[in-house]
C-alpha cells in the first residue's frame, strides 16, 4: 500500500516537474525559432507552423545586426558598446572592494567596526534613490569637482562610475565576509617574517580569495550586461554609448510588431550573458544567496 | 548593411584609456604600500580612500539629496513640503502605480517560491539535478529586457480569424475562444507582466530550495518512511519545517526584487494601459516628464518600503547559515 502511495507521489512530483521545465523553456523556444524564420512568415504564421515547412534563414541576424536603416538594429554598434560599458563596470568594483574589504578584515584600526556597518547598509540604497543627483553632479560639478559633461565615447565614464558605485556595498559585503573567515595564522605568520600589507595583499590574500572574486565578478558582469534602468539615464541612448538593452527596448516599444528584429536581437543579447553562466554555473549559484539584498 | 569598423575605435580607445587610468592609480596605491614605513592607520586609509570616495560622492551625497529633492517642486527648485507625497497618495495614475506594486509584491514572491520549490522537490534526488536548474535558471540570465520579449511573443495578437502568431492566443483559439490583447485589458494585463517576473525568478527560489532539501538529513525523512509516514506527510512534516530559514530568504529576496522591478514593464507595456509600477513610475516622472520631485517622492517610498524587508532579510540570512 505504502509502496503504491509512494510510487503515485514521486510519479505526481515527476510529471510536475516535467510541465513547470516545459512551460519554461517553450517560450524561449518559440522566440529561437522564430528568429531564424523570414520576416513575411514571422509576422503571419504561428512559429509552431514552421515544423510543417521549415524555411530557415540568418537573415533577421543580419538585419538586426548591421542594417543601416533608421528602423533596424545597428545592434552590433551597441554589442560593442555593451563589453565597452561592461568590462570596467566589472574590473573596477572588483579591485576597489577587494582593497577596501582587504583593509576592513585585515587591519585593526579604530572605528573600523563602524564603517563595516556603514557600508554594508548602503546596500539598502535603492539605485533609484542616487539617479537624479547622479546627473545633476555630472552636469553642474560639486564643492571641488568641476561638471563633467562629455559627449561622443567619453560618456561611458558616467556609466562606469555609477555601476562602480552601485557595486561597492555589496562586493565589498561579499568580500568582506570572506576574508575575514581567512585562517589568522596564515596572515600572522607572514606579518611577523615582515611582509609588508602590499606583499600579504597580493601574495597571500588575493590567491585564496580567488572563489569570492570569481563569484563577484560573474554576477556583476550578468548584471551590468543586463541593465536597463541605469544604462537608461545615463548612457544618453544613441548608437554612439547606449548598450543592447536599451536598444532593444525601444525597438519593442517603437516597433513592437517588427518581430523578425526584435527575435533575433533577444538572442544577440542573450548569448554572450548565458555563455558566462555555463562557463562559471557553481560560482553563479554560490553567489546568489549573498547577493539577494542588493540594491 | 554595414558594420563601420572606423566609428568603433574611439569607443575601444577610450576603453583602454579608461582601463590604463584606473590600472595607474591602482598600481601607485599598491607601490605606496610596498614603498615605505607605513604605519597601519596609513596603510587602510590608502586602501579605503577610493571606495569611501566613491560612495560618498556617487550614493550616500545622491541619496540624501533625493531626500531633499522630495520636498521640492519640478524643477527641484522651491519647497513644497509634503505636496509630492500627497500627490503620491491621491493622483489616479500614481494610485494605480501603488496599487499594482502591491499586486506584484504579493503574487511574485508567492508564485515564484511554490513554483520553486515544486521543481525543487521534484529533481532534488534526480540524476538530472543539475541541468534541470539551469533549465530554470536560464531565464533569470537573459535580462529582464530579453525575458519581456519573450513573453510579449508570446502575447502576441492577431484579430479573430487571422492566423495567431502567439501561442497563448492559438492556444485559446484552438479551445474555441476569442484572441485577447493580454497586454492592453486592464486590469489583467498586470498579471501577465507578473507571469514574466515569475518566469525570470523561480530559478532563484528553486536552486537555493534545492540547496536546502538537499541538506535536510537523510536519517529523519527515513525513519518517518519505516513509521509509514505517506511521502506527503513527510514533505509537510519534515521537509518543509526543515528547509524554513530558506523559505524566508527567497520570500524576502523576491519581495525585494520585485519592488526594485522596473525593466519588465519598460519593456513589456512602456507604462501603459494601467500596468505602472512604482519604480517604473519614478523612472517616468523623473527622467520622461522633468517632475524631479515627484520622482524623488517615489524613490524615497521606493527606499522606504524596502528597507525594512532588507533588515529582516540580513537577519534571516544569518538563521540560514
Amino acid at each position: 500500500m505504502n509502496g503504491v502511495r509512494e510510487r503515485l507521489a514521486s510519479r505526481t512530483f515527476s510529471v510536475i516537474a516535467v510541465v513547470i521545465a516545459v512551460l519554461w523553456t517553450t517560450p524561449t523556444f518559440g522566440l529561437l525559432l522564430s528568429s531564424f524564420r523570414p520576416e513575411g512568415e514571422i509576422k503571419t504564421t504561428g512559429w509552431w507552423t514552421t515544423f510543417g515547412s521549415p524555411h530557415l534563414t540568418l537573415d533577421n541576424y543580419g538585419e538586426v545586426l548591421f542594417g543601416t536603416g533608421n528602423a533596424s538594429g545597428r545592434l552590433a554598434d551597441h554589442l560593442v558598446n555593451s563589453v565597452v560599458i561592461t568590462l570596467p563596470s566589472v574590473l573596477f568594483p572588483l579591485v576597489l572592494a577587494f582593497f577596501a574589504a582587504y583593509a576592513l578584515a585585515w587591519i585593526d584600526f579604530k572605528g573600523r567596526d563602524a564603517l563595516v556597518v556603514g557600508i554594508f547598509a548602503l546596500q539598502i540604497v535603492p539605485l533609484q534613490m542616487a539617479l537624479v543627483p547622479l546627473l545633476k553632479l555630472f552636469s553642474q560639478g560639486w564643492l571641488f569637482l568641476p561638471a563633467w559633461d562629455p559627449t561622443g565615447p567619453a560618456r561611458f565614464g558616467h556609466v562606469w562610475f555609477a555601476h562602480t558605485v552601485f557595486a561597492l556595498p555589496f562586493a565589498v559585503f561579499l568580500l568582506h565576509n570572506f576574508l575575514a573567515a581567512l585562517p589568522r595564522e596564515l596572515i600572522e605568520a607572514a606579518r611577523v617574517d615582515g611582509a609588508s600589507h602590499g606583499t600579504l595583499l597580493l601574495r597571500i590574500v588575493l590567491p585564496l580569495a580567488r572563489p569570492a572574486l570569481v563569484s563577484f565578478a560573474i554576477l556583476q558582469f550578468i548584471w551590468v550586461w543586463n541593465d536597463l534602468l541605469v544604462a537608461l539615464t545615463l548612457s544618453g541612448g544613441t548608437a554612439d554609448t547606449a548598450p543592447m538593452t536599451v536598444k532593444l527596448a525601444a525597438l519593442a516599444g517603437t516597433r513592437g510588431n517588427e518581430w523578425q528584429r526584435l527575435t533575433a536581437g533577444a538572442f544577440v543579447s542573450a548569448l554572450v550573458p548565458v555563455l558566462v553562466f555555463f562557463a562559471l554555473q557553481r560560482h553563479f549559484a554560490r553567489g546568489l544567496l549573498a547577493g539577494s539584498v542588493k540594491g | 548593411m554595414s558594420f563601420d569598423v572606423v566609428a568603433q575605435q574611439p569607443k575601444l580607445l577610450y576603453l583602454l584609456q579608461g582601463i590604463a587610468a584606473f590600472t595607474a592609480v591602482v598600481g601607485l596605491i599598491l607601490v605606496a604600500l610596498h614603498r615605505g614605513p607605513i604605519r597601519r592607520r596609513g596603510a587602510a586609509a590608502l586602501l579605503l580612500a577610493p571606495a569611501l570616495l566613491l560612495l560618498a560622492v556617487g550614493l550616500l551625497r545622491p541619496g540624501l539629496r533625493t531626500l531633499m529633492l522630495s520636498f521640492t517642486d519640478g524643477e527641484g527648485d522651491s519647497w513644497v513640503g509634503l505636496d509630492n507625497y500627497v500627490w503620491i497618495l491621491t493622483d489616479p495614475q500614481a494610485l494605480t502605480a501603488l496599487r499594482n506594486t502591491l499586486t506584484w509584491v504579493v503574487l511574485v514572491p508567492v508564485l515564484t517560491t511554490v513554483v520553486g520549490l515544486l521543481y525543487a522537490a521534484a529533481v532534488v534526488r534526480s540524476r538530472f539535478r543539475a541541468l534541470a536548474l539551469s533549465l530554470l535558471l536560464l531565464p533569470m540570465v537573459i535580462s529582464f529586457v530579453g525575458a519581456g520579449l519573450v513573453w510579449k511573443f508570446v502575447y502576441a495578437y492577431r484579430p479573430a480569424g487571422a492566423d495567431q502568431i502567439g501561442l497563448l492566443n492559438q492556444l485559446v483559439v484552438a479551445l474555441g475562444g476569442q484572441p485577447q490583447q493580454w497586454l492592453v485589458d486592464s486590469p489583467w494585463n498586470v498579471l501577465f507582466l507578473i507571469v514574466t517576473m515569475v518566469w525570470t525568478q523561480a530559478g532563484f527560489a528553486a536552486v537555493l530550495l534545492a540547496g536546502a532539501i538537499a541538506g535536510v538529513p537523510r536519517e529523519m525523512t527515513e525513519a518517518a518512511r519505516l513509521d509509514g509516514a505517506s511521502p506527503r506527510q513527510i514533505f509537510w512534516r519534515i521537509t518543509l519545517p526543515s528547509i524554513r530559514p530558506t523559505l524566508l530568504v527567497v520570500v524576502l529576496a523576491e519581495l525585494i526584487a520585485t519592488f526594485k522591478a522596473f525593466d519588465v514593464v519598460k519593456t513589456m507595456t512602456g507604462g501603459q494601459f494601467d500596468t505602472g509600477v512604482l519604480a517604473y513610475e519614478m523612472y517616468d516622472q523623473a527622467f520622461r516628464y522633468g517632475q524631479t520631485g515627484r520622482g524623488a517622492a517615489l524613490a524615497v517610498l521606493l527606499f522606504v518600503l524596502v528597507t525594512p524587508v532588507v533588515v529582516y532579510q540580513v537577519r534571516a540570512q544569518r538563521g540560514a547559515r
